[in-house]
């Protein structure tokens, strides 16, 4: 269980580093570490280069721009936890973290590490699913930006090209009087989630939906938006009996299962998270509302 | 001093004074926390080399060539070797490591490296020794195994039917054991019974995954013509005879230490292929080799237990009493038989547990498939045949109407009949005798522990909150401290030290504390100025290890007779150099002091040195050279621990998961030496059970392939999912030895699967729903709740 021999490189700048993915051959560009160095001490993959990006600090920041929040790709998912402006913008992605690994793995885990390796059962992604994040990709030819909802290309990959890196991602603006929830079940706290649920949802101050963002992870190998099941919140008023109806929506969903949790059984949990995760994003905008 | 056992001597407590019974700070833990401990990663030794094994990625393949040719040629690669590299070294085809038992039909001993058949997934076919893992890991990968592939055998039923393919084709079919357990007058019982019900039980159970993993170095020293080998297992000296016989050596050639070593439950007291092959290419390349198992080989290449199928069938009178058990194991043993066959029969002796069983037959037919043989751990077979008993009484209350605690009291021995020599008949032809304890008192202070008849209140309280709250209930019993020796010697030289040598071996559970209590409890001394040698050789020549809850049993008692000699020598000669009688001495502090006159005495060092003699004296009182003594000591018989658990288990009905709130447990290991090691031990064992409850499985696909190879996939219960233990204490002093103990190591396993799933069927009490199956992961217990709403719904 040790990887197979490879050159490690450590650039200090984003220039350096895009020139080293230009490049290379069979290269892989490091992050915090945390999925792809068991994968290599496995020997899942065996890239030859390995490029560090942990020494680049244009990389990593927090920042509160008109257009909403934004985040360098290599900031760590402890960093943003920790952020007043990400609780005051984003509180969605403080609720994914909650879930994320543990605070060790925390520290050296980043967000844009967690968004590239696309792991269906992770939370970061399917946050960034459920706000429409846009992900800036950077190359020698220049930038360029990708909805997220273009950035999966299958199961555990990407639609970045090989000389692309990650490096910044944009949860734009928060909507008005909004209130979000992140719930998820795994079968211990910390492991991978079974099947996850990201919610934000914004009323008027008649109670009318004006904006509803659904996304789940485990039940695709994506991150999935459960779009017909916003179509049927927006507009309506919101109320228990909605919220049920939209639960029950969400568990009739196609689901992809395997041997140890079967589609019936992902598809119950999503219709159960939904409920649990719109109830309590209610809960917010309406204690939101009240201060 | 040695050959018998002292069974009845009795403990004089002013020798004893408190030491023994209080919970002493362990004298391991200062070198564990400052980390100078030293696990067999640990060690580098000047010139070593590293191992790496190419295993078979076949289930069942016959190998019609391995092309190493590439591997060689990776630079720093020192050897790649095959079968028939190493079968020069060795005396035999096979490791012989064939137990002699009545059950056994035929021998399947596991080989060092694969000859011609692979039978398993992760089986060794070659070994790459190289200057660093990296490199061997890297050689290993380019070696080109030609497999014909072969039908496989994937479930012990399956691999029982006529015409099911053969697990190894040099076995004439998969049944390579059985046991029959019969007693009593099963068919008049069943034939008269008020009630009977038969039920399927399917249970698996996992492996040890110590945080340790295995690990060996072997080193040859032309100079000394010696073979030093540091491994990482339970049972040294076995493996030590195992090595001497296969590697044709003298004992003084070969000398085996079991260094530090970072948890063992079972799997390290079975000697592995690995355990021949790294020392005979040490020997071939005369360099040390370092082989250190990755957490990919604890999934592949390490024995764990698996699945039985229990089918069985109950006869039960009008009162709830039962009459008989009748029934079929089947067991799966893996490709190989690498530790005996009692893993089934020990579930099977286990299940009638701490009550009356007047009939039983049982026969469990151990079959031979393509997955990883299968050895005992923590436990060795006994949750399994707990759970089945328990699971039926819990049915049987149901049938009745009883409640739960009410069915086992009316099936429990009473105290009175203590020892109680239960039907069975063992292997040895000893009848299975329960040595003491009182099992309706245990299971009266669990109830009243955990507050069993206030639960309905809390359970009313929390369906207000819409939780499913339920409470469980279980008895066990299980034999413990096996024999039959074990060695310890106690020496005193000229510094005063007191050294202590044993055959017992510890892996963290505290066995050198132990010993060195009991040693310091004889001399009056602090348990650190004692100094404990175990898990080496050349320390003991004797020795069994670790394993069957027995250390505390055999090699406690040998370490407290010997001190005992020890100090009766000490004081011969003191009152021979004070010019005193003997009984006007005492030993305290480690001095031979005249009771009443303090200033008058002699230290151990001084009657140590004086018993070193000097050149043309006598030795003083004309003693025996040395202030030492070694005790085999030899239990006469096995000593039952039993316990009652209680659990309180929230149930999620959507998810299926399960959240265990409350758990007590009331134990009795008969006398406790360290009562502290011994929560340690109980809290450990429980939450083992609850792994192979709630979290633990071990998968394979229908191909014999492993579908399970990281602890992320494989689910060890975490701090956040294990409740609060609360652990209390009977002490019903065994008869059978001097120090009136019993074995604590494994029992709060046993318990455990009983006891939660017990809760969880009470919690979902509605739905009549049974679970008789392990373990029961959240989407599997959903199944069963949704399966079981819709026949209520259609009821």
């Amino acid at each position: 269980m040790k990887p197979s021999a490879f050159t490690y490189h450590a650039p200090r700048t984003l220039t350096e580093a895009l020139t080293l993915v230009a490049t290379l051959d069979n290269a892989r560009v490091l992050a915090g570490g945390q999925s792809l160095m068991p994968m290599m001490n496995y020997r899942v993959v065996q890239p030859e280069h390995l490029i560090d990006l942990g020494r680049i600090p244009e990389l990593a920041f927090v920042e509160d721009t008109a257009d909403g929040l934004k985040v360098g790709a290599m900031t760590t998912q402890r960093t943003i936890e920790r952020s007043d402006v990400v609780q005051k913008r984003c509180p969605l992605l403080i609720d994914a973290l909650f879930h994320v690994g543990h605070q060790q793995t925390r520290n050296r885990g980043t967000i844009g590490g967690s968004i590239c390796h696309l792991d269906p059962s992770a939370e970061l992604p399917v946050t960034a699913c459920a706000l429409d994040a846009v992900l800036t990709a950077a190359s020698n030819n220049g930038r360029r930006k990708i909805t997220f909802a273009d950035f999966p290309a299958g199961y555990l990959t990407t639609s970045l090209e090989p000389d692309e890196i990650l490096v910044q991602i944009d949860f734009g603006k928060w909507p008005e009087r909004a209130g979000s929830a992140f719930e998820e079940y795994a079968v211990r706290p910390a492991d991978f989630a079974i099947v996850s649920i990201a919610t934000v949802i914004a009323l008027d101050e008649g109670d009318i939906v004006t904006d509803a963002r659904i996304a789940a992870g485990g039940i695709a190998p994506v991150p999935t938006r459960l779009t017909n099941v916003e179509t049927m919140l927006k507009g309506k008023r919101v109320s228990s009996a909605l919220i049920e109806r939209a639960a029950t929506a969400a568990a009739t969903l196609p689901a992809e299962g395997d041997d140890m949790n079967p589609a019936e059984y992902r598809q119950e949990l999503a219709g159960h998270l939904t409920q649990r995760a719109l109830t309590k994003a209610l809960q917010r905008v309406r204690a939101s509302a009240d201060t | 001093m040695s050959g018998k056992s002292l069974g009845t001597a009795s403990l004089s407590p002013e020798r004893s004074g408190e030491l023994i019974g209080s919970s002493v700070p362990r004298v391991e833990d200062t070198r564990l926390l400052r980390g100078e401990a030293r696990f067999i990663d640990d060690i580098v030794l000047p010139d070593m080399l590293h191992a790496v094994f190419a295993r078979s990625r076949s289930a069942h393949a016959r190998i019609k060539g391995v092309d190493t040719a590439a591997a060689k040629a990776v630079p720093g690669v020192h050897a790649v070797l095959l079968y028939a590299d190493l079968r020069p070294l060795l005396t035999c085809d096979r490791i012989p490591l064939a137990l002699a038992a009545a059950a056994v039909k035929f021998d399947a001993e596991p080989v060092c490296l694969v000859n011609d058949e692979a039978c398993y997934v992760g089986e060794p076919i070659a070994l790459v020794v190289a200057d660093n893992r990296r490199i061997a890991e890297d050689a290993a990968a380019l070696i080109e195994v030609d497999y014909d592939e072969l039908p496989v055998v994937t479930d012990p039923h399956d691999g029982l039917l006529p015409g099911a393919p053969r697990a190894r084709l040099d076995c004439p079919d998969n049944l390579t054991a059985e046991h029959v357990v019969k007693y009593g007058d099963v068919d008049r019982i069943f034939g008269t019974a008020a009630h009977t019900f038969s039920e399927q039980f399917r249970m698996e159970k996992g492996g040890g995954f110590s945080i340790e993993p295995r690990g060996i170095i072997a080193r040859y020293d032309a100079v000394e013509d010696l073979l030093t080998v540091w491994n990482g297992t339970q049972t040294p000296h076995r493996a030590k005879t195992v090595m001497v016989q296969t590697l044709g050596l003298a004992e003084h050639q070969l000398r085996v230490i079991a260094p530090d070593v970072g948890g063992g439950f079972g799997p390290k007291a079975v000697f592995h292929p690995e355990e021949i092959a790294i020392p005979a290419a040490a020997l071939l390349l005369r360099r040390p080799i370092k082989w250190f198992e990755d957490r990919l080989e604890s999934f592949t290449a390490t024995v764990q237990e698996r699945r039985q199928i229990w089918n069985v069938e109950v006869a039960f009178d009008a009162a709830g009493k039962l009459g008989g058990i009748r029934g079929r194991i089947y067991h799966d043993h893996g490709a190989n038989v690498p530790y005996g066959v009692a893993l089934p029969y020990n579930g099977i002796t286990n299940m009638i547990g701490p009550y009356v069983l007047p009939a039983l037959h049982l026969t469990a037919s151990l079959c031979l498939t393509n997955m990883v043989p299968v050895a005992p751990t923590r436990g060795a077979g006994r949750p399994q045949g707990t759970f089945v008993m328990e699971r039926m009484l819990d049915r049987i209350a149901r049938t009745l109407d009883l409640t739960r605690d009410e069915v086992r009291r009316r099936n429990l021995i009473p105290p009175e009949q203590m020892p109680y020599a239960t039907p069975i008949k063992q292997r040895d032809g000893s009848v299975m005798t329960y040595d003491s304890g009182d099992y309706p008192q245990c299971q009266r202070r669990a109830l009243a522990a955990a507050d069993w008849n206030g639960f309905e209140e809390r359970r009313v309280a929390a369906l207000r909150e819409g939780r499913l709250l339920g409470i469980g209930l279980a008895n066990y019993v299980e034999g413990t401290g096996r024999g039959p020796f074990e060695s310890t010697a106690i020496r005193i030289g000229a510094s005063g030290q007191i050294f202590v040598t044993s055959g017992a071996t510890a892996q963290g559970q505290g066995t050198k504390t132990m010993l060195a209590q009991l040693a310091a409890s004889v001399f009056g001394v602090s348990p650190d100025r004692v100094h404990v040698t175990d898990g080496d050789t050349a320390a003991t020549p004797l020795g069994l290890g670790a394993f069957a809850s027995r250390q505390a049993v055999t090699a406690g008692n040998a370490a407290y007779l010997a001190a005992q000699s020890v100090a009766e020598k000490a004081k011969a000669v003191a009152s021979v150099m004070l010019e005193v009688a003997p009984e006007d001495l005492e030993l305290k502090d480690g001095e031979i002091r005249v009771a009443g006159v303090p200033k008058l005495k002699k230290s151990l060092a001084e009657v140590a040195r004086a018993l070193g003699g000097l050149p043309g004296f006598a030795l003083p009182g004309n003693m025996d050279p040395g202030l030492a003594a070694a005790v085999d000591y030899q239990p006469m018989g096995m000593t039952y621990t039993n316990g009652t658990h209680i659990a309180e288990a929230e149930v999620n009905p959507i998810s299926g998961a399960v959240k265990i709130h409350r758990y007590t447990v009331v134990h009795d290991c008969g006398r406790m030496i360290n009562p502290m090691m011994v929560e340690g031990q109980v809290r450990g064992g429980v939450v083992h059970g609850i792994g192979m409850t709630l979290f633990e499985l071990m998968r394979f696909d229908d191909s014999g392939q492993p579908l399970t190879g990281t602890l992320a996939d494989y689910l060890l219960p975490t701090a956040d999912v294990v409740p609060r233990i609360d652990i209390h204490h009977m002490e019903s002093p065994s008869p059978l030895n001097p120090l009136g103990v019993k074995g604590a190591a494994e029992s709060g396993t046993i318990g455990a699967p009983s006891v939660v799933i017990s809760a969880i069927e009470d919690a979902l009490r509605p739905l009549e729903l049974r679970i008789t199956e392990l373990p029961i992961l959240p989407a599997r217990l959903r199944a069963l709740i949704r399966t079981a709403q819709k026949a209520a719904k259609h009821a």
